[in-house]
């Protein structure tokens, strides 16, 4: 029973992070999309400015999946670090590369200084969703049980390439709807357009891709295939649709904070159709929820943590959107960073009286 | 052959690659970790000075200070989820055993860190458009946070030095999980009072150690004192109050965890009277070779008298102790943390000393000289007593429990020597790029400064300007700062409402400035 419920709160970090984190590494997507410095300079202007102040948050929600998973569940940790240890260990030196490729293009001065950590920060941007996507690929098509080593039959087959270019695509849908909105609250009404279409497109992709998946899954994972095809599996498949088209429909027309609701909802409907296909297993078909459960008092207590950390990190989250959406968080730029004269002269004005 | 290479021959191959890989990534986050725990505490005391004696230097300060600290973290955040991810690449056996036992205090860790992360993106954003006081406020928790944080950090490794909470069955499995004993290990407080205050201390050390460096070359006007006096306060406060923690914790294991107590002092045979050794070697016959002997000594401190009896590493078959080679690694970090940390004791009395005489900051080159090398020699120590704690726990992950050597991963040992290259090339370009952006920013503000003092204008936006033409330097931010409008006026509800130099997009159709809407 608890362990059930602590394999719940393990889904909704995913599906959060899916969302979360999968904004920004579509914001990275667009980053390597938007062509060369000239050219793509006000896209990656954009890229910058809206994604600084929530990258870092967006990214902690890996960090507590993992510890759910070693904690609550420490022979499915084992498990699956053990047979994917390639794609694992290639998602993590892409995540270091694309939040050090991130944080130092800002600062640093030179074209060329700034292509090479723009580039390394979009390529990674790419490379580590899809990686996480073939990890999460070979688990549901039933590669992985407790004993496996690491090879690349466990995370190569077909449903991790689909699953892999899936990520990817929906990082760049959600990348694309995120940043749409963001156009508009930096009063950049051409990247409005810009970033629409390419929000369409990707959805079209995604369309197309999800017709692929449901064929290989069929022949490749036949137990997620059946869970997505009766249940609760089937009602997020649903509301998963219905999102994705009502993102289309919402995009057509004038874009709102509603787009962003119905993007987010049709990835993590996603997300959530795929875990509950799935049931009883984390491991289809050789590890249970029940049988992977730690100790009953350790989840018990890990049950508290979430909760007490709801209590404590929702308000600060939606602070944080809050302000982050309504123009509240705004980078020091250099003249904050200048000892003033007065406030008279190049308007800088930080340190009034200086 | 002596029966340590016995032990090394037997444990698998990967096993050295997998450790040498944790202890690399570790050490690189370590360098960053007092600054992730401690350095907002610090800017917030420079903060709270700024506007409550509205010192603009003071706010000028704090501000810089966020700058470093939204680049520090950021890569904290990175070399920190690289760790995490080693718990499963490199030790699945600790974590598909023991996971469920000790993982409760990452879970804390996981939760506090995310609080982390939102209340310092806030504090490092809102500086412009948030109200001075607010802005203050919204920050005042992060210090707690990162408390909280080090919590179950410092609860999961006391764990892994005195394992309780559990049960083991008939197959070995852990049963009957106590959280609370868990958490609550018998090395658990003094770890995590000896850790914080050594963040503390190391990364006032740190900070401090910029501002003198600009002292001896002779930047000495109110900002750099500033800069340099407050954080070196802080540290020298911390610094004999570590003295006395230390001590404790030094008891503490030979307390709890005897055997590793003789490798870090290298005693070989249980005695009393123990001689205490600085330095030398230890020898696989249990001989010590170089060093300084100081009789009875060791015995002394371990129990305040010569007659204290102190367990020897053979008093355990060899494949439950360190090897000498380890001893001997253990001992010399030991040593060298104590040394280190005894000069940064001396170094905060000759500056409590000076205050206290003459209430004034010290004036000789060689104490500018001394605090200069400080922030080194505090991450030092914290590398040595990292060193000291983890080898001298060996051959043990789980003390008592379970061997390194059983908790690490298939994974060949080629793939795994292929991977701590990759790492190591890309944590050299992480920490080059760090080096690089901290100068970087450093000769900016020292050419901005340098402007500021002889009354030039400030450079044009073009200058610093990385892409394209920028938009036309806006109206209205330059007016004469009402009275009462506080400190700095940039932090004002109303100064912020136009764009400025750094900080607007590239010219394009349409755009308007990027306004508060």
């Amino acid at each position: 029973m608890t362990a059930d419920l602590i394999a719940v709160v393990l889904l909704l970090a995913v599906a959060a992070y899916a969302c979360a984190g999968g904004t920004d590494y579509g914001a990275g997507f667009w980053d390597l999309t938007a062509g060369g410095a000239r050219r793509g300079s006000r896209a990656r202007w954009l890229v910058d400015h809206a994604m600084a102040p929530v990258w870092e948050v967006n990214n902690v929600w890996l960090i507590f999946v993992l510890v759910i998973m070693w904690t609550g569940f420490p022979v499915l940790f084992q498990a699956v670090f053990s047979a994917m240890w390639v794609p694992l260990a290639l998602a993590v030196v892409g995540m270091v590369l694309r939040g050090a490729g991130f944080v130092f293009r800002k600062p640093s001065r030179r074209l060329a200084g700034r292509r090479l950590y723009g580039a390394v920060f979009a390529v990674a941007s790419v490379v580590t969703p899809f990686f996480l996507g073939a990890a999460v690929g070979g688990v549901a098509s039933g590669r992985v049980a407790p004993g496996t080593e690491a090879s690349a039959h466990a995370w190569a087959g077909p449903t991790s390439l689909v699953f892999g270019l899936g990520a990817v695509t929906a990082t760049a849908f959600l990348g694309a709807v995120f940043l749409t909105g963001d156009a508009r609250r930096f009063d950049a009404p051409d990247l409005v357009g810009y970033f629409r279409w390419r929000a369409l497109g990707s959805l079209g992709v995604l369309a197309v891709l999800a017709v692929v998946t449901a064929f290989v899954l069929h022949d490749d994972s036949p137990h997620v295939w059946h869970g997505l095809t009766r249940g609760a599996g089937l009602f997020f498949v649903a509301v998963a649709v219905v999102s994705a088209v009502a993102t289309g429909v919402l995009l057509l027309r004038v874009p709102g904070v509603w787009v962003r609701v119905a993007a987010v909802g049709a990835v993590a409907s996603s997300v959530l159709a795929w875990g509950m296909a799935q049931r009883p297993y984390l491991l289809p078909t050789s590890l249970t929820v029940a049988d992977a459960a730690g100790a009953p008092a350790t989840l018990t207590w890990l049950g508290v943590v979430t909760l007490v950390a709801l209590l404590l990190v929702v308000p600060a989250v939606v602070l944080l959107y809050w302000l982050d959406t309504h123009g509240e968080l705004e980078e020091l730029s250099d003249s904050d960073l200048r000892r003033s004269s007065g406030g008279a002269t190049g308007g800088d004005g930080t340190v009034g009286g200086g | 052959m002596p029966p340590s290479f016995h032990l090394l021959a037997d444990a698998p191959a990967q096993l050295l690659p997998a450790r040498e890989l944790m202890a690399f990534t570790l050490a690189s986050h370590i360098i960053l970790v007092p600054l992730g725990v401690a350095f907002p505490f610090i800017t917030l005391v420079m903060h709270y000075r700024g506007l409550r004696r509205k010192d603009p230097a003071a706010l000028l300060l704090a501000r810089r200070w966020s700058a470093v600290m939204a680049v520090q973290f950021a890569l904290g955040i990175v070399t920190g989820t690289v760790l995490s991810f080693e718990f499963g690449l490199l030790w699945p056996g600790l974590m598909g055993r023991w996971g469920d036992v000790f993982g409760i205090g990452f879970g804390v860790e996981a939760w506090a860190f995310f609080l982390e992360a939102v209340l310092i993106a806030i504090y490092l954003y809102g500086w412009r458009r948030l109200k001075p006081r607010t802005h203050f406020l919204l920050g005042l928790p992060l210090p707690a946070a990162a408390l909280l944080g080090a919590f179950g950090i410092l609860a999961a490794n006391s764990w892994m030095n005195t394992p309780r909470g559990f049960t083991l069955d008939a197959q070995g499995k852990p049963v009957n999980v106590d959280v609370w004993k868990a958490i609550f290990t018998p090395m658990f407080g003094p770890q995590y009072w000896h850790f914080v205050v050594a963040m503390v201390l190391t990364a006032g050390f740190m900070v401090s150690g910029v501002y003198a460096t600009g002292w001896l070359r002779g930047r000495r006007d109110h900002y750099h004192r500033l800069g340099f006096a407050l954080p070196f306060t802080i540290a020298a406060v911390a610094t004999p109050v570590q003295f006395v923690l230390g001590d404790s914790l030094a008891r503490s294991v030979f307390h709890k965890q005897p055997v590793k107590f003789a490798a870090m002092e290298i005693v070989w045979k249980t005695d009393t009277r123990v001689p205490e050794y600085i330095f030398g070697r230890l020898q696989e016959d249990g001989s010590v070779k170089g060093g300084i002997r100081i009789p009875m000594l060791d015995s002394l401190l371990a129990g305040f008298s010569v007659d204290t009896e102190v367990r020897g590493l053979s008093s355990v078959p060899p494949d439950q102790r360190p090897t000498a080679t380890q001893a001997t690694i253990a001992h010399w970090a030991f040593d060298v943390m104590v040394l280190v940390g005894s000069a940064l004791v001396v170094l905060a009395l000759w500056y409590g000393l000076i205050w206290l005489r003459y209430r004034r900051l010290p004036a000789s080159k060689w104490f500018y000289r001394c605090a200069a090398c400080a922030g080194v020699g505090a991450v030092v120590t914290v590398e040595a007593g990292w060193v000291a704690a983890e080898v001298g726990r060996q051959p043990w992950i789980v003390y008592e429990n379970m061997r390194v050597a059983e908790a690490v991963t298939a994974t060949r040992s080629t793939t795994l020597w292929v991977m701590f290259g990759i790492v190591v090339v890309v944590y050299v370009f992480l920490f080059g790029s760090f080096l690089a952006v901290l100068l970087s920013m450093r000769k900016r503000w020292r050419l901005a400064d340098a402007q500021h003092t002889a009354g030039g204008p400030p450079p044009a936006p073009e200058t610093d300007a990385p892409y394209g033409p920028r938009g036309p330097l806006p109206v209205g931010r330059g007016r004469p700062r009402r009275t009462g409008d506080g400190p700095a006026d940039g932090d004002g509800p109303v100064g912020g409402d136009s764009p400025v130099g750094g900080d607007s997009p590239p010219a394009g159709p349409g755009r308007t400035g990027k306004g508060r809407r």
